[in-house]
């Protein structure tokens, strides 16, 4: 083989090479745009946060609300609720992390750790053992041991503050990311 | 597919697969190897560009359909969610949208350069009407595609295409009322048009991969019409075509991103950014470019029946032309009246579609528009069910070449 | 349709009138002009939207046309996104919450109030601009039975998009040309279809008065509004024309790279 012939070759693999390169090139630039189309839209975005005007929710009451799909639990607590969540040692929980969004990962599961300021429950309403929504206690409709909240999927039951106490349930509710924007309002996510 | 396979399985796996499901076989044998005739031009790369349409109109067909919503009720808006909120929705659309016009000037192309080649001849008839049945359901499938944004011209079209049935005798209203699901256009039709827009694609996938394999028996006609004579007449499909389809297929996809990224509402209508309304017809109702040549012969004839009959045959001649032609000669290089006539049906089918996209009371330079669609029309047919047969006995042919390698070794 | 100015057209119908006697001497080609060459910073292939354009022509869409048109397919969101008017998070916040758009059922499921008026809530950014009537008869009801169109596709539905919105605005307050009779409750425009509209003119000099000092003429305002209705009708624009220069680009170096090695490679073949 010449020098020529043997350049020619390597001129001829190099433009092979290159076309196959471009063209790798071109498809993952396609594939993005399509993969991209499912995640969620800027309409959807646009609802990935929400404010919550706390104002008209009386001591003892609570909202519920929808935050990304799924029921946002906001509790104004009674001085009694907050003193019977903070009673319990933290040590006998079935889940002594906070499970607080807001927290480190392994922050304990005392009641200051689960709210922001302790008058203010705010709970992701997604039981943690199957994903139903639990139910909350009223003084004439008790729920529960605990005074919380009753799954009646599976009969988990929630304390004052959220935490998971009896029943199926592995951790504590989830407490989502959420900020006080004044004293009566509330931005969720 | 057809010859002796020179597929030599190399390793334990494609020996095992081999004997079971010869699959790499399959693709070595129609992909790799495939014997080409070495003289194909440019107008033999649009058969590798419309695979690559249907596959684009498929992939971003599919990702619509994860959007877009077949009620009457909400289809509008969920089209200009697409547009506006989803990750690339717009490019998504405006792919589908300006791919289903590039798939037509793809397929058109294609035609016309079979009609020029002779390659409806024997004995590649079939591959020529697996062909027109692939047209017609590409035709039926952009017809259900335009009906699902749900503008004016969505509806207005999808009213008067249906309307058609209703001219068969008897039965007509009853058909069109059957397709409607209802007694006119509405929510119920715009469901199953989708149901079937959906659906067809596939179809001609699996039709395509028909008129394929029936390409792979004979192998490629060629510019010059004749036939393969030896081994020096051909080429490897790989890498020789699938470079210089890959080529082309570039070249195609930059002139497709020009409408695409600068021009989308090209081929669009400004009525159809008005969301449809049963109550108010837009003032004039344009069919989409590509079926505009069909629409001028509708018009063109003045009985609501014989217009629509005629439409259809417009299509249906199609699948006849291979018997039509009498000429033992395939290519037009050779046919000198045949190639002049051929011209002039390319240029009756332009005039055609122009006439189809004005107003019917048009007049231009003095002359009724009608009054030249007519002509168009007499021509259209004329080609076909005359000149085709005469001219073929008539003609005298120029000489062929003894060989695909002669005209190039004869120099 | 012909699209031939004013003169031409008087000129063809009274030629027509002499062709086909006195018959037709009363009809008039009514056809709409064509719209004004009125150039705009969003055309050619490298063209974006000004953003103080979009600004001040989303202040003539809420203080003016918003009284009675829907901007239906545009979210509040919409206005901070890239390629749109520039709006801040917090300044889309502020504009949503200052509409009222229709309430989600209460905790009785209700959606009316005890007199039956719709509940309704202050905006947020994931809402579209609300109707400024609650359906299509009190739309029509409210103004002399005409239906004003949503305007979020109107640059998009009308042949001749910006310059046409651009010419109606700008068309009104001509006289007539003689024989042609203003049907009451209308109102001359000769760029509108049949020439008489049901809009009566919806700008004037200072309609509105913009922040940023420049002076509100009508056609100042008809100008903003145009831009800002374009951008509406295709908010992805800017985007769009962004990567369509990069594909092609990228394209044309792929196909150069094709050619050479299908060139080479058929250099043989003989």
């Amino acid at each position: 083989m010449t020098a020529a012939t043997a350049d020619d070759a390597t001129r001829r693999d190099f433009l092979y090479v290159a076309s196959g390169a471009m063209g790798g090139v071109a498809v993952a630039a396609v594939a993005w745009p399509l993969i991209d189309q499912m995640n969620p839209s800027t309409a959807a975005l646009a609802l990935s946060s929400v404010e919550v005007p706390l104002d008209s929710i009386q001591v003892g009451q609570g909202i519920t609300v929808k935050w990304r799909g799924q029921p946002l639990f906001v509790r104004r607590r009674t001085p009694e609720e907050i003193a019977k969540a903070r009673a319990v040692d933290v040590a006998s929980l079935p889940d002594p992390l906070a499970n607080n969004d807001s927290l480190p990962e392994n922050a304990p599961a005392t009641d200051a750790n689960r709210t922001t300021k302790p008058e203010w429950l705010v709970l992701k309403g997604v039981c943690t053992h199957l994903g139903c929504t639990p139910t909350i206690s009223t003084p004439t409709d008790v729920q529960g041991e605990y005074g919380g909240w009753l799954c009646h999927c599976h009969g988990s039951q929630y304390d004052t503050a959220g935490r998971i106490r009896k029943g199926p349930a592995p951790r504590n509710l989830e407490v989502p990311p959420y900020a006080f924007l004044s004293d009566t309002r509330i931005k969720v996510g | 597919m057809s010859g002796p396979s020179t597929y030599n399985p190399k390793s334990g796996i494609e020996k095992w697969l081999d004997t079971r499901l010869p699959l790499p076989r399959l693709l070595h044998d129609t992909m790799n190897t495939f014997p080409t005739p070495k003289n194909l031009n440019f107008w033999y790369v649009f058969g590798g560009i419309l695979t690559f349409c249907l596959a684009v109109q498929i992939v971003t067909g599919i990702v619509l359909a994860m959007h877009y919503k077949p009620d009457a009720a909400l289809a509008f808006g969920s089209v200009e969610k697409i547009m506006r909120e989803v990750n690339y929705g717009w490019l998504i659309r405006y792919v589908h949208a300006n791919g289903a016009s590039m798939f037509f000037l793809a397929v058109y192309i294609h035609m016309f350069r079979g009609l020029y080649y002779g390659s409806y001849k024997a004995p590649r008839e079939l591959i020529w009407i697996i062909g027109v049945l692939i047209y017609l359901l590409m035709t039926a499938t952009a017809f259900f595609g335009y009906v699902l944004p749900w503008g004016q011209m969505s509806f207005w079209g999808a009213t008067v295409i249906t309307n058609f049935f209703s001219a068969i005798p008897l039965v007509g209203t009853h058909i069109s009322t059957w397709l409607w699901g209802d007694f006119a256009v509405g929510d119920a039709t715009l469901n199953r048009f989708f149901s079937l827009h959906y659906l067809l694609p596939f179809v001609i996938a699996a039709v395509v991969g028909l008129h394929i394999w029936a390409l792979h028996v004979p192998g490629n006609n060629n510019p010059l019409g004749i036939d393969v004579k030896s081994p020096q007449d051909t080429v490897p499909f790989h890498p020789y075509y699938t470079i210089k389809d890959g080529f082309y297929l570039v070249l195609f996809v930059i002139f497709f991103s020009l409408f695409v990224f600068y021009a989308p509402e090209f081929f669009g209508n400004a009525d159809n950014a008005i969301e449809a309304n049963p109550l108010v017809t837009p003032p004039e109702i344009v069919p989409e470019w590509y079926l505009l040549p069909f629409y001028a012969i509708l018009r063109s004839i003045p009985n609501k029946l014989l217009g629509v009959i005629a439409l259809g045959a417009a299509i249906l001649v199609l699948a006849f032309i291979p018997w039509l032609d009498t000429s033992r000669v395939r290519s037009c290089r050779f046919r000198p009246t045949m190639k002049w006539l051929f011209w002039f049906f390319v240029v009756d089918c332009l005039i055609l579609g122009y006439c189809g996209s004005q107003p019917v009371d048009a007049v231009l330079a003095g002359i009724p528009l009608v009054l030249v669609a007519r002509f168009g029309t007499a021509y259209y047919f004329g080609f076909f069910i005359l000149l085709m047969p005469l001219v073929g006995l008539f003609e005298t042919p120029k000489p062929l070449p003894a060989s695909i390698s002669q005209p190039v070794l004869g120099e | 349709m012909t699209h031939l100015p004013l003169r031409l057209a008087l000129a063809g119908s009274l030629g027509l009138s002499l062709a086909f006697g006195a018959a037709s001497a009363h009809t008039m080609d009514t056809h709409r002009l064509p719209p004004k060459k009125e150039e705009f910073s969003f055309e050619g292939p490298f063209g974006t939207y000004d953003r103080g354009a979009l600004q001040r022509g989303f202040q003539v869409y809420k203080e003016v046309c918003g009284a009675c048109h829907v901007l239906q397919h545009v979210a509040f969101h919409n206005l901070s996104e890239p390629g749109g008017p520039g709006f801040s998070e917090a300044q889309a916040k502020g504009i949503a919450a200052g509409y009222k758009v229709p309430a989600e059922p209460n905790d009785k499921g209700e959606t009316t109030d005890d007199k039956g008026e719709r509940l309704t809530r202050p905006g947020i950014i994931a809402d579209y601009f609300p109707n400024p009537f609650p359906n299509e008869n009190a739309a029509r009801a409210n103004n002399n039975g005409n239906l004003p169109p949503d305007l979020s596709m109107i640059v998009k539905a009308r042949r001749g998009g910006p310059q046409y919105v651009y010419s109606i605005l700008t068309g009104f307050h001509q006289t007539p040309p003689k024989g042609f009779t203003v049907t009451k409750d209308k109102y001359y425009n000769p760029y509108y279809e049949g020439w008489n509209i049901g809009m009566p003119p919806p700008l004037q000099a200072n309609s509105v008065s913009y922040t940023d000092g420049t002076r509100a003429t009508v056609d100042q305002e008809a100008r903003d509004v145009a831009t800002f209705l374009a951008w509406a009708s295709e908010p992805k624009m800017e985007e769009r024309k962004q990567m369509g220069f990069s594909v092609i680009l990228f394209l044309l170096a792929f196909a150069g790279v094709l050619f050479a090695a299908k060139r080479k490679l058929w250099a043989d073949v003989h």
